[in-house]
C-alpha cells in the first residue's frame, strides 16, 4: 500500500465533473482544510459510475468509497444522478452480502458552489472510515 | 509507451505544501513514465514551450500536467500537446493544487498525495485513445429569455449584428423592474425615458420577435440545435385586434385586482394594461379577480371593448422554436414583507418596500409620482429609510448583499426633499455600499446637500403610535438607541433569486447556488457562461446587481453568442458513447435510460438489431454506459478500462 501507513487510509472518491468536481475545487479555492486520504476519479456524471467500480475498489483494497453528485433535479444530464442514486442505493444493500460493511460506502451530493459543504463531506466521511479501521487489515499482517 | 510528466510548482501554492522535487522523482519511477520534471509555472508560455519540445526531445506519446484543476487548464494543455503533433486526448491532468496542496496541512502527506493523484493520471492516459472531434451544423437563431434591462439589451445586440432573437417575457410588457423605477442612479435621469426607447427598439425590430406573458415550457437539443417550446399563456384578449385603448379597463367593475406592476401600491382592475409605456401596449385579463371567471356573468369589457377583442374561453397555446443558443435573463425578486416580523411584517400600511415608494415616486404610478402615505394619503413630513431589510441576515437564509439598495435609498431620499421641501429623511444602514463610478459621491450629495440624516445602526422595532410609526433602533457611532416617529418607512427588501428560478435551471441543464442564483462557469474568467455551451447568463439572474452591470452583462452574454456563432458549424466533443457492434446484444437498456434520445436501433446487413449512438446528440455524460450489461456501449475518454484503470492504480499498488 502506497499511501502513509498509520495516518491515512485508502479512500476513493467518484465525484460528477459538474457539481461534486467542481464543489472540491471551491474548497480548495476556498482553502477549507481538509484529510489527505481521499483521491479523487473524475467521471462526467454520477450516473457514469458503475457500481461494481465500487465493489472492485473495495475487494481491490480501498478501505471506503465516496460518490458525490449533482443535486437531485440539478443534474448537467438532466437524470443522470437519478440513475445513479437508485443504482448505488441498490447497492448500499447489497454490501453486506459481500461481506462488505455498508459503512464503507456512501453517495452523496455536492453542487459547485458548495465548497464548505465538501470539506464536511470528506472530513466526516473520511472520520467514518478511519472508526472503521483498515477494511484488508489481515491481509496485510499476512503480507 | 512514453509518458511525459510535468510538475508545476505553480508559485508557492503547489510547491509551498508540496515536495515537487520529490514528487518527479517519484514519478520518473513510475511504469511507463519516460520523463518528469517541474516548472514554475507550467500554464506560462515558456512552461508550454518546455512540453512541446520535450514531446519532441524525449520522443513523448502520452503527457500529464500536474498542477491545479483540469476544470482550468484542461484545454490548455489540450491545445499544446496538439501544438507538438500529439492527439489531444493523449493529454492527461492531475489536480494536485486544489484537490492537495490547498486543503492538505501536512507536507508529507501532501506530496504522497500528489504522486498518487499523478499515478492515477499516468495509469488514465496510458489507457487513452485518439480521439477526433467532428463538426455540425448550428441553427443561428437565439433565445433570450426575460425582457428586463439586460434581456432587452443582450436580444438588441444579438438583432443588430444579424442574428434572428426569439425573446419570451413572462409578464405582460417587458421592461423589467427598470420599467418600474422612477429615477435611476448616480445621475437621476428618469428610468423609462431611457428604457423607453429600447423597449420600443425591441419591439420594432425586424430580428426580434417578442413572446410577451409567454413561459418556456420545455428546453430540448444541445448548443447549436436547441427545440423550445413556449407556453403563450392566456391573455383573454387577442393581441392582434387589441389596441390598447384602454375603454375595458374603464368600464371593468371588479376594481380590487392585485397590481403586480405597482407591488400591489393600489388596486388594479382584474382587465389591465400594466403602464402607459408597456410594449405590447395590449390588455390582459387577471382570471382570478374577474367577475366573468369567478361568478361565471359579467362581460362588460368584452361589450365595451371597440375591436370586439374580448374572448374569454381562450387557452394557453404551446409554440415551438427552434434556436442555437440562448441567453438567461430572468431577473430577480423581493422578499415578502411576512419575512420581517420586526418590521411589521406587512400588517401596518404605512410600511412600504423600496420598489413600492418607487411606484409612489413615479408620476406614471397610481399616485401620479404624489408622495401620499398609503393609510390615509398624507403626504409625510418623516421618513424613515431602513437599507439591510433581510439582506445580509443568516436568520432568514439570505446572507448575502442586495448590491443596490444602499444607492437607491440615497436616491429616494434625494427625490423625497424634491417632492416635499420640509420633510425630514433618516437612513439607517449598516454601511454604505457605494462602489461604482460616481456612486460614493452620490450618497454624500444625499446627505449633505439633501439633508438625509444617517445613522448606523439597525432597526429592531417599528411600530404604530396614533397616525405615526416608531422606529426603535440603534446609533453604534453615538453608542445609543434612537427612536423616530415616521410618517413613512421604506424597507429596503432584501432581493432574491425569483420563484421559478429553480425551475427553469433544471430546465436548462444549468447550476443554482443555494440562495437560487445561476453559476457561471468561472466567477472571474466566464462571468457570463455556464457550464452548459450554448446557455449564457445576463443580469440579477446570476446574482443582484445594478443597471450598468446588467446591461454590460447583456451585451457580453450577446457577444459571446455572436462568437460562436461567427463559424458556421461547430465542433463536437469527441467524449461520447460508442457501440462495439461486435458485442451488442440488442438489448435497447441503453435506449431507455439515454435522457437525450441520443441512441437508436440499427439494423446491420446480417440482420442483428443493435443500438447507434446520434453523434450530434450524445451529450456524452455514460449513463448508457453503466447500464449497457455486455459494456459493448462505452463512453469515449472515460471507458470502463480507463475508469478501471485509475481505481487499480489506486487500489492494487
Amino acid at each position: 500500500m502506497s499511501y502513509v501507513a498509520g495516518k491515512e487510509l485508502r479512500i476513493v472518491g467518484f465525484l460528477c465533473n459538474w457539481c461534486s468536481y467542481g464543489g472540491a475545487d471551491t474548497a480548495g479555492v476556498g482553502r477549507f482544510k481538509q484529510p489527505t486520504d481521499l483521491r479523487i476519479i473524475r467521471v462526467p456524471c454520477s450516473g457514469r459510475v458503475n457500481p461494481l467500480f465500487v465493489v472492485k475498489a473495495l475487494l481491490n483494497g480501498a478501505d471506503g468509497v465516496l460518490v458525490s453528485g449533482c443535486h437531485p433535479r440539478d443534474c448537467h444530464y438532466s437524470d443522470g444522478n437519478f440513475y445513479a442514486r437508485r443504482r448505488l442505493e441498490m447497492l448500499k444493500r447489497l454490501l453486506p452480502f459481500l461481506g462488505i460493511d455498508e459503512r464503507r460506502f456512501h453517495y452523496t451530493w455536492v453542487s459547485a458552489s458548495e465548497g464548505a459543504r465538501w470539506k464536511n463531506v470528506v472530513t466526516d466521511f473520511t472520520k467514518a472510515i478511519h472508526e472503521l479501521g483498515p477494511f484488508h487489515q489481515k491481509e496485510e499482517k499476512t503480507e | 509507451m512514453r509518458v511525459g510528466v510535468f510538475i508545476c510548482h505553480c508559485g508557492n501554492n503547489i510547491a509551498g505544501t508540496v515536495d515537487v522535487a520529490k514528487v518527479a522523482e517519484a514519478a520518473r519511477m513510475m511504469p511507463g513514465v519516460a520523463f518528469a520534471t517541474t516548472y514554475m509555472y507550467t500554464c506560462s508560455e515558456p512552461g508550454q514551450e518546455e512540453i512541446k519540445e520535450a514531446i519532441k526531445r524525449e520522443k513523448l506519446d502520452r503527457v500529464v500536467v500536474a498542477a491545479c484543476s483540469p476544470r482550468m487548464h484542461e484545454l490548455t494543455f489540450r491545445r499544446t500537446v496538439e501544438k507538438a503533433g500529439l492527439n489531444r486526448y493523449f493529454f492527461e491532468m492531475a489536480n494536485i493544487r486544489e484537490h492537495c496542496s490547498w486543503v492538505g496541512e501536512d507536507k508529507e502527506l501532501n506530496t504522497n498525495k500528489a504522486i498518487e493523484t499523478i499515478k492515477l493520471a499516468v495509469e488514465k492516459a496510458k489507457q487513452n485513445k485518439s480521439l477526433v472531434a467532428s463538426r455540425f451544423k448550428i441553427n443561428k437563431r437565439v433565445l433570450v429569455i426575460g425582457g428586463g434591462v439586460a434581456g432587452m439589451q443582450a436580444a438588441l445586440d444579438c438583432a443588430d449584428g444579424g442574428l434572428d432573437v426569439v425573446l419570451v417575457e413572462k409578464s405582460p410588457s417587458v421592461g423589467g423592474m427598470m420599467a418600474r423605477l422612477d429615477k435611476t442612479f448616480p445621475t437621476v435621469d428618469c428610468s423609462i425615458c431611457i428604457l423607453g426607447p429600447k423597449m420600443v427598439d425591441v419591439s420594432q425590430h425586424e430580428k426580434i420577435n417578442l413572446y410577451a406573458y409567454s413561459e418556456i415550457e420545455e428546453i430540448k437539443g444541445y448548443v447549436g440545435n436547441y427545440q423550445i417550446k413556449i407556453r403563450k399563456k392566456a391573455t383573454y384578449v387577442d393581441w392582434s385586434k387589441c389596441t390598447g385603448c384602454g375603454a375595458c379597463i374603464e368600464k371593468c367593475p371588479s376594481r380590487k385586482a392585485y397590481d403586480y406592476f405597482n407591488f400591489g401600491v393600489a388596486p388594479a382592475r382584474a382587465i389591465n394594461i400594466p403602464f402607459p409605456q408597456a410594449i405590447p401596449k395590449k390588455a390582459k385579463i387577471d382570471a382570478q379577480f374577474c367577475r366573468q371567471f369567478i361568478k361565471g356573468k359579467c362581460g362588460v369589457c368584452a361589450k365595451f371593448c371597440p375591436v370586439g377583442a374580448i374572448n374569454y374561453e381562450m387557452q394557453d397555446e404551446i409554440v415551438t422554436e427552434d434556436v442555437g443558443a440562448i441567453i438567461v435573463a430572468s431577473g430577480y425578486g423581493l422578499i415578502d414583507l411576512d419575512k420581517l416580523p420586526e418590521y411589521g411584517g406587512g400588517r401596518y400600511p404605512d410600511v412600504i418596500s423600496g420598489i413600492q415608494y418607487e411606484r409612489i415616486l413615479n408620476a406614471s404610478g397610481p399616485t401620479s409620482g404624489h408622495i401620499e402615505r398609503p393609510s390615509d394619503q398624507a403626504e409625510p413630513k418623516t421618513i424613515v429609510f431602513v437599507s439591510c431589510a433581510g439582506s445580509r441576515d443568516k436568520s432568514i437564509g439570505i446572507p448575502y448583499c442586495s448590491n443596490f439598495c444602499c444607492m437607491y435609498i440615497a436616491k429616494q431620499a434625494i427625490l423625497t426633499k424634491d417632492h416635499i421641501p420640509d420633510s425630514q429623511s433618516y437612513v439607517f444602514y449598516m454601511d454604505i455600499r457605494a462602489t461604482g463610478k460616481g456612486y460614493d459621491e452620490f450618497t454624500r450629495r444625499a446627505q449633505e446637500e439633501y439633508g438625509a440624516k444617517y445613522i448606523r445602526g439597525r432597526v429592531s422595532r417599528i411600530y404604530p403610535k396614533g397616525k405615526k410609526m416608531v422606529v426603535k433602533g440603534a446609533d453604534t457611532l453615538l453608542g445609543t438607541t434612537v427612536e423616530i416617529e415616521a410618517d413613512l418607512v421604506v424597507l429596503a427588501t432584501a432581493v432574491t433569486a425569483t420563484p421559478d428560478a429553480r425551475m427553469l435551471a433544471e430546465k436548462l441543464h444549468i447550476s443554482y447556488d443555494q440562495n437560487g442564483f445561476y453559476v457561471e462557469s468561472h466567477p472571474k474568467l466566464r462571468p457570463v457562461e455556464t457550464n452548459t455551451s450554448g446557455v449564457f447568463l445576463a443580469g440579477a439572474c446570476q446574482g443582484p446587481k445594478d443597471i450598468p452591470a446588467s446591461v454590460g452583462q447583456g451585451s457580453a452574454a450577446a457577444a459571446k453568442v455572436l462568437s460562436i456563432f461567427s463559424k458556421d458549424t461547430l465542433e463536437s466533443d469527441p467524449q461520447i458513447a460508442r457501440v462495439n457492434t461486435n458485442v451488442c446484444v440488442g438489448c435497447r437498456k441503453c435506449i431507455g435510460t439515454c435522457p437525450f434520445g441520443a441512441i437508436e436501433e440499427q439494423q446491420l446487413r446480417d440482420g442483428r438489431i443493435v443500438a447507434n449512438v446520434i453523434e450530434t446528440v450524445c451529450a456524452g455524460c455514460g449513463i448508457c454506459n453503466s447500464t449497457c450489461p455486455c459494456g459493448a456501449i462505452q463512453l469515449q475518454h472515460f471507458t470502463d478500462n480507463q475508469l478501471l484503470a485509475e481505481v487499480n492504480a489506486l487500489c492494487l499498488t
